[in-house]
């Protein structure tokens, strides 16, 4: 596993997302209330571009007739067919055992603590002073 | 269920032929240059009369994105599908086509109920997909849209777009006043055959009845579902009302309908005739023979079965010279030709899957 530095934590605030390259991949990261979520940017299922997706919950049904929206923010919805992703296992909802998108570990670190290596940033300087989203491929 | 992706290298990459491509309007003032003054205004102070109340709405609302792929939307705003440059860099470059049949919905006057509007809307959409697309996109070729339920301005039409060789097929909606066997379509399929033309027929969102036997959807899942059903009439139809033996080289795509379907509708369809042919005696063979010589079938959305391999079997049935992929790009359900076969296939299947069939076809 080899960390790679890919965003700067300001770029990423709640609600916002970003499509990045990691180790040859594209992988769509997501700040969901704060928490990061980093996907391969390709739906398991048909190839679709997952950074386009819708971020929601789910609809449930108890029976017919009763319905409620739950685990809002939890879920991405493929931006093509619609498939539905548990941001955080990747699983999707109806196929979870064998459809499930790629999973990358994602956390955001302090530059100070970043510049004790090892890690790569293809793109930009680490500057100490600042936050940074650091994804392991 | 759905099993997972294959892993496709680059070298997996090919080019091919797309038998679903849909171009639309920013808005209907696209089409003013095309149509002149009196209909400019018709539609400016009278708009539509499509077959449905709210005629501005559609009949279902289509999940996220109205239909649309959710990336499809060009940044200068206008719906998905209106943007050339955004369709060459999201779907005909990556993608590899090497040419792209322009399905044309919507605004041709398929769906339009004054008939003397319809011709008008045709006649421009089918200078328009010449004008703004082919003449600017080399790799995309054009369907004459005809209004299908005004048969002599269809053959006309039909015969004037004819000579140019960017028109590869004849486009009309399956949800006709009739079933499209009737003889009041004949002088269409006279003039398509005369010319050499395949009928292209793709599910419309609008029609003149309900999108189910039994009444209207109530969800969109429904309605989708209806694409097939609605195609598997309009098939018997066509095969029993005797049109192949009338116009015996003409030749019908079925595009965005399915195709699992047809190997058990023949298998039906033959088991009827071999009891009942004396009720249509003007049938000289087994309705699967002229479904056989006479149907296309093009790929999207492509069937799904819990066991990928199950597919390549019914495509033995139906027979892989008839199948033509497709992507039905810019729309929701659009196949990705690089993700969204799950079988092996020969070298040959392959081929003419993604492109001899088609070439054929469309004499391409």
């Amino acid at each position: 596993m080899t960390k790679h530095v890919v965003a700067s934590a300001d770029e990423l605030q709640p609600g916002q997302r970003k499509l990045v390259n990691a180790g040859g991949r594209e992988i769509a990261v997501f700040n969901i209330a704060g928490e990061m979520f980093a996907l391969a940017n390709r739906c398991p299922h048909g190839g679709g571009p997952l950074i386009e997706g819708y971020v929601t919950g789910l609809a449930l049904s108890s029976r017919p007739g009763e319905y409620r929206l739950a685990r809002e923010n939890e879920f991405l919805r493929c931006p093509y067919h619609g498939w539905e992703f548990e941001l955080r296992t990747g699983q999707s909802y109806c196929d979870p055992k064998s459809v499930r998108a790629r999973q990358f570990s994602v956390h955001v670190e302090h530059g100070e603590e970043l510049a004790k290596g090892p890690y790569a940033a293809d793109r930009f300087e680490v500057a100490r002073e600042k936050d940074y989203v650091v994804v392991e491929v | 269920m759905n099993a997972p992706l294959l892993d496709v290298k680059a070298s997996q990459t090919l080019s091919f032929v797309d038998c679903d491509i849909h171009p639309v309007q920013r808005s209907l003032a696209d089409l003013f240059p095309y149509m002149g003054a009196r209909w400019i205004e018709h539609a400016k102070s009278i708009g539509p009369h499509i077959r449905q109340g709210l005629s501005s709405m559609q009949a279902h609302p289509r999940m996220m994105a109205a239909g649309q792929r959710a990336d499809a939307y060009p940044e200068r705003g206008g719906p998905p599908g209106s943007d050339l440059a955004l369709m060459q860099r999201q779907h005909l470059d990556p993608a590899g086509v090497e040419i792209g049949m322009l399905v044309s919905l919507s605004k041709g006057g398929m769906e339009e109920r004054n008939t003397d509007y319809a011709r008008a809307l045709s006649h421009a959409v089918n200078d328009w997909q010449i004008e703004d697309w082919v003449r600017k996109e080399p790799r995309l070729r054009a369907g004459v849209v005809v209004p299908q339920d005004d048969p002599d301005f269809a053959a006309q039409e039909i015969r004037a777009r004819a000579g140019d060789p960017s028109f590869r097929q004849v486009i009309l909606s399956p949800r006709s006043i009739e079933p499209l066997g009737r003889k009041r379509y004949w002088p269409i399929y006279e003039a398509a055959q005369e010319c050499d033309l395949p009928l292209g027929l793709h599910p419309a969102a609008n029609g003149a009845h309900p999108s189910t036997g039994s009444g209207w959807p109530t969800f969109y899942m429904q309605e989708h579902y209806a694409f097939g059903t609605n195609m598997h009439g309009n098939l018997v139809s066509m095969v029993f009302e005797g049109v192949f033996e009338r116009f015996p080289r003409l030749k019908v795509a079925l595009i965005e309908s399915g195709f699992t379907w047809i190997p058990a509708m023949c298998w039906r369809m033959d088991r009827h005739w071999e009891r009942m042919r004396h009720e249509v005696p003007h049938l000289k063979r087994p309705p699967s023979e002229y479904v056989r010589e006479h149907f296309w079938f093009a790929t999207q959305p492509m069937e799904e079965p819990e066991n990928p391999v199950h597919l390549p079997e019914i495509i033995d049935w139906i027979g892989w010279d008839r199948l033509m992929f497709s992507t039905d790009y810019p729309h929701w359900d659009y196949d990705d030709p690089r993700y969204c076969i799950k079988f092996a296939m020969t070298d040959a299947q392959r081929s003419q899957l993604f492109g001899d069939n088609a070439r054929a076809l469309y004499r391409l």
